[in-house]
């Protein structure tokens, strides 16, 4: 029987760690993973950047929810681990759920240090330590007002910088004397202080909280002077403590954290601990190469694998402020047989100071100019006597050996073994014989394939110059994301080209543009079909072979091979009649799941291919028609009752809908677009989160976009209200034609949306008649080629080859 | 001893598209390339089980329907960073007919 693996936490290390078990040890057991985070594994490290809003969420996932699936892990998202009984080997989840063990791994990571003050439970007062504190002080960024971070550390610094490009007024306070004491030198620390003040953000050393003060939510910080600071907003990040709670009630060896041995084994030989909660060889860690370090050996322990060890190791600081360059290493105080190097440039704020012992490198620090970070640290690392380069040591690797100052010959000159990244511990060996040997020419491969830069990304710099070097000029880091790798070019210059050079066919596209493949791939030949059918709907001829199959069978594929099903009822209403249709269809064909949809539509499940067209068949006998439930196309229009019944309704929502539906239903878009109209703003439809959605109101329509409900979550957008049902439809008509011509293939409109701006969609749609009737009859001209049910063509006999097998064998003894 | 069992004519397939055979052994995808080649492979994803044959051809590859394996159909092995494989299955095309290379045991079910 496969063994039980659960693992309480989610965070980066027990990420890693499983990987790297898979790896390894791919079936030997079955996990099983609590989360007390709502959410799947994500970069912790880049919070600051999705804080600073260079990042989005989604681009800092590590593994998505498909990962999760494909390994077979069952994922407790939002459950707090509550107890774990070591006699009966099992866990308990605040949520009531028990799952029992036969390895445990502890990964509970670590909690904010509150410090103990007055205020410090009144609202506006924030730790940052996860997303939901992220998202908590964007909210309050909204306000522009004060913002005052407790601590100028590494976490308070980004969390500042982060809050200031939000358009915060800032103040960071600090009880030392100068910034980020434990990692920089006085002389660092200062010129650190006037790089962030710089940027707009007050700095207040040696300055102690003594309370926070407000009436119900955060007013200020008071210091022990007596002097209040004015702030609507209080970040705490003083620190963090390790998460140990848990395993301090279970009887397990607690000292500052979970105390392991060497190979992440607790005091009970069937738990394990990793990442910031572990305590090892009289240690805890809060950065993210060590931790990745100990998921490693757990995972060879897990495995049984070879006998890996955990030693420690000092590791680089440095802090993702973009536009502050900063890094440190080792030890770097004064010391009677301690010698240092020096180098000061005022005028171009550099600091850079090496501190030798026996002319060894024993600590760094750089400020300003830290691209010789990795040199010093491999030096370090390998206690190279720097007595004969004593001169030219502080001016970094280029100047060794009369190279010169090239920043390429620099890296050039690196050792293989020099480590780049020292998130994962990759070296620059490694990432050279990937390059070669997989043949990868993009970032994103490199960081696919060798984990590279894939963690906080400061040393992507490092990394492409590395690409530069092997690849020469294959690799282009400025150009664009090409479609996919068919191409160079990006979907915008697809799109662009496609109507300047007025190509009408798929191989028309291939040839113009060079494709570099015959006949494409499975992602660029749906994008070009969708964009020739939405740029010459007269003229092209739709490619079905460049359709995914639910698209060119007009119905959903299940995880069995099976099909579903669901017609459309315009606007959410249907009568006995159409559900006796479905009811008889049902019973006749044994379909076994009946379901509602959230589209307020009925959706048929585990249909047989060979039995659409007869399903379908009856269903247009009934009047039905299909309800592209499986197209990147119009989907549903949702509506309340409006008027017709309810006794809030300001105007005939029901009737709005289902003149949308009638009006666009059959057309392709760059990805599915759903809608929603609400008779009143109580909102019944929900139609605040749709691609498109109308709020009814007494004065007229008022005009929603760019929502979303899926993956991500975000309240709609407001396009513009309007006075008359004929005006509603022309705005929404227009709008998606706009989008229909501009987004790229599988963009939903909120990214759309995001991508051209939310002013400039408004401005061409509500501010401009003439462009908005433009876009209106190019969407009218373009429905008279799309507005054909499918599955009655499909009964009628095309395509019939998509719906029975080419032909059946049999044993020969079974046939005779 | 291989027998050959005939499945249909090669305009039965669509370019650039596929057909599937059921036999007792399970279905087996049967594909045609934009330029008139013609392979055959279990119809049956290494991946989650997903039927290959409803999948996107492109060059001498499938493109799964279900997570987005892409197969050789050459060699029946996942192309890329994923690992796998399917059987493939003989073919033989003479005057536009296709023969599959099923094994002597099976025939034409009536």
């Amino acid at each position: 029987m496969t063994e039980r693996l659960v693992v309480i936490g989610n965070g980066m290390a027990p990420g890693r760690m499983l990987e790297h078990l898979f790896e390894v040890a791919p079936d030997r057991y079955q996990i099983t993973i609590f989360n007390a985070e709502p959410r799947v594994n994500y970069d912790r490290i880049m919070l600051s950047p999705v804080l600073s809003g260079e990042k989005e969420f989604e681009e800092i996932v590590i593994h998505g929810d498909g990962w999760y699936i494909k390994h077979g892990i069952t994922l407790y998202k939002g459950h707090r681990i509550v107890a774990i009984d070591r006699d009966a080997k099992t866990v308990t989840s605040n949520r009531g759920v028990t799952e029992s063990y036969d390895k445990l791994v502890i990964a509970t990571g670590s909690v904010p240090f509150i410090i103990p003050v007055p205020g410090r439970d009144l609202p506006g007062v924030l730790s940052y330590r996860d997303l939901d504190d992220v998202s908590a002080m964007l909210l309050a960024a909204q306000s522009r007002a004060k913002a005052v971070v407790i601590g100028g550390g590494l976490l308070g610094l980004e969390a500042a910088a982060g809050l200031a490009e939000r358009g915060m007024d800032v103040t960071v306070l600090h009880v030392m004397p100068t910034l980020m004491e434990r990692q920089l030198d006085p002389a660092a620390g200062y010129l650190l202080q006037k790089a962030v003040e710089e940027r707009g953000i007050k700095v207040r050393t040696k300055a102690n909280t003594r309370a926070i003060v407000g009436n119900g939510k955060v007013e200020g910080v008071e210091l022990d002077s007596g002097e209040i600071i004015p702030a609507t907003l209080v970040v705490m990040a003083v620190g963090i403590r390790p998460n140990v709670g848990l395993a301090r009630e279970a009887g397990l060896e607690v000292n500052r954290g979970i105390v392991t041995d060497d190979r992440m084994v607790t005091s009970d030989p069937d738990i394990l601990s990793i990442g910031e909660c572990t305590e090892v060889d009289g240690h805890v860690y809060g950065l993210v190469a060590p931790l990745y370090e100990m998921a490693k050996v757990a995972a060879a322990k897990l495995a049984d694998g070879d006998d890996k060890r955990f030693i420690h190791s000092d590791t680089p600081t440095k802090l993702k402020v973009t536009g502050i360059d900063l890094y440190s290493i080792g030890d770097f105080a004064d010391g009677e047989d301690r010698e240092e190097i020096i180098l000061r440039d005022a005028s171009a704020g550099i600091y850079k100071r090496v501190i030798l012992q026996d002319n060894k490198i024993i600590g760094t620090v750089l400020f300003g100019e830290t691209g010789d970070g990795a040199w010093f640290n491999d030096l370090k690392k390998k206690a190279v006597d720097i007595s004969e380069m004593r001169d030219t040591l502080i001016f970094g690797q280029a100047f060794q050996g009369g190279a010169s100052a090239d920043p390429l010959a620099a890296v050039a000159a690196l050792a293989d073994d020099a480590e780049i990244c020292g998130c994962n511990g990759v070296c620059k060996g490694r990432i050279v014989s990937a390059i070669t040997e997989k043949g990868l020419t993009s970032l994103d491969d490199v960081r696919a394939h060798t984990k590279a830069s894939a963690s906080c990304g400061t040393c992507t710099g490092l990394v492409e110059k590395i690409m530069t070097l092997t690849l020469g000029e294959r690799y282009n880091p400025a150009a664009v994301q090409p479609m996919c790798a068919c191409t160079d070019l990006g979907h915008d210059d697809v799109r662009r080209l496609i109507k300047a050079k007025a190509l009408k066919t798929i191989p028309a596209v291939m040839q113009e543009l060079e494709w570099k493949t015959s006949c494409g791939c499975a992602k660029c030949r749906p994008a070009l079909n969708y964009y020739l059918v939405a740029d010459w709907p007269a003229e092209y001829a739709d490619d079905y072979q460049s359709r995914f199959i639910n698209e060119r069978v007009h119905a959903n594929i299940q995880k069995d091979g099976t099909y579903s099903v669901v017609p459309r009822m315009w606007g959410g209403v249907t009568s006995a009649s159409e559900l006796r249709a479905i009811a008889d269809v049902v019973d006749k064909f044994a379909i076994p799941t009946v379901k509602v949809t959230g589209g307020q539509r009925i959706d048929m499940l585990g249909i047989k291919k060979e039995d659409l067209p007869a399903v379908w068949a009856d269903l247009g006998k009934a009047g039905f028609v299909s309800g592209h439930a499986y197209a990147k196309g119009l989907r549903t229009v949702k509506t309340c009752v409006g008027t017709d019944w309810c006794r809030f309704g300001t105007q005939d929502s029901t009737g709005l809908g289902i003149r949308i539906e009638k009006f666009m239903w059959g057309s392709w878009t760059p990805a599915k677009v759903k809608m929603a109209v609400s008779g009143c703003p109580r909102n019944c439809a929900e139609a605040t989160c749709k691609d498109v959605g109308v709020i009814c109101v007494d004065s007229g329509y008022e005009i929603h976009f760019a929502g979303a409900a899926g993956l991500d979550i975000k309240g709609t957008e407001v396009l513009g209200l309007v006075r008359t049902e004929d005006e509603a439809l022309e705005a929404i008509v227009a709008l998606t034609q706009m989008y229909r011509e501009q987004a790229r293939y599988l963009e939903r409109i909120y990214k759309w949306a995001k991508r051209v701006g939310l002013d400039e969609i408004r401005r061409q749609i509500m501010a401009d008649p003439e462009k908005r009737k433009a876009y209106y009859d190019r969407f009218v001209f373009s429905q008279t080629f799309a507005q054909v049910d499918p599955w009655s063509e499909r009964v009628s006999g095309k395509d019939k080859h998509e719906f029975q097998p080419m032909a059946v064998a049999a044993f020969k003894e079974a046939a005779e | 001893m291989m027998t050959w069992f005939d499945i249909g004519g090669i305009d039965d397939i669509p370019r650039r598209g596929a057909r599937c055979v059921k036999t007792p052994h399970g279905k087996i995808g049967v594909f045609r390339t934009q330029d008139d080649r013609i392979f055959a492979i279990e119809d049956h994803c290494p991946h989650k089980g997903g039927p290959l044959s409803q999948g996107i051809v492109h060059g001498a590859a499938v493109t799964c329907p279900l997570h987005n394996w892409v197969i050789s159909l050459e060699t029946g092995m996942a192309l890329g960073a994923d690992e796998g494989s399917v059987k493939t299955i003989p073919v033989r095309v003479e005057n536009g007919r296709i023969t599959l290379g099923l094994g002597e045991i099976l025939m034409a079910a009536e």
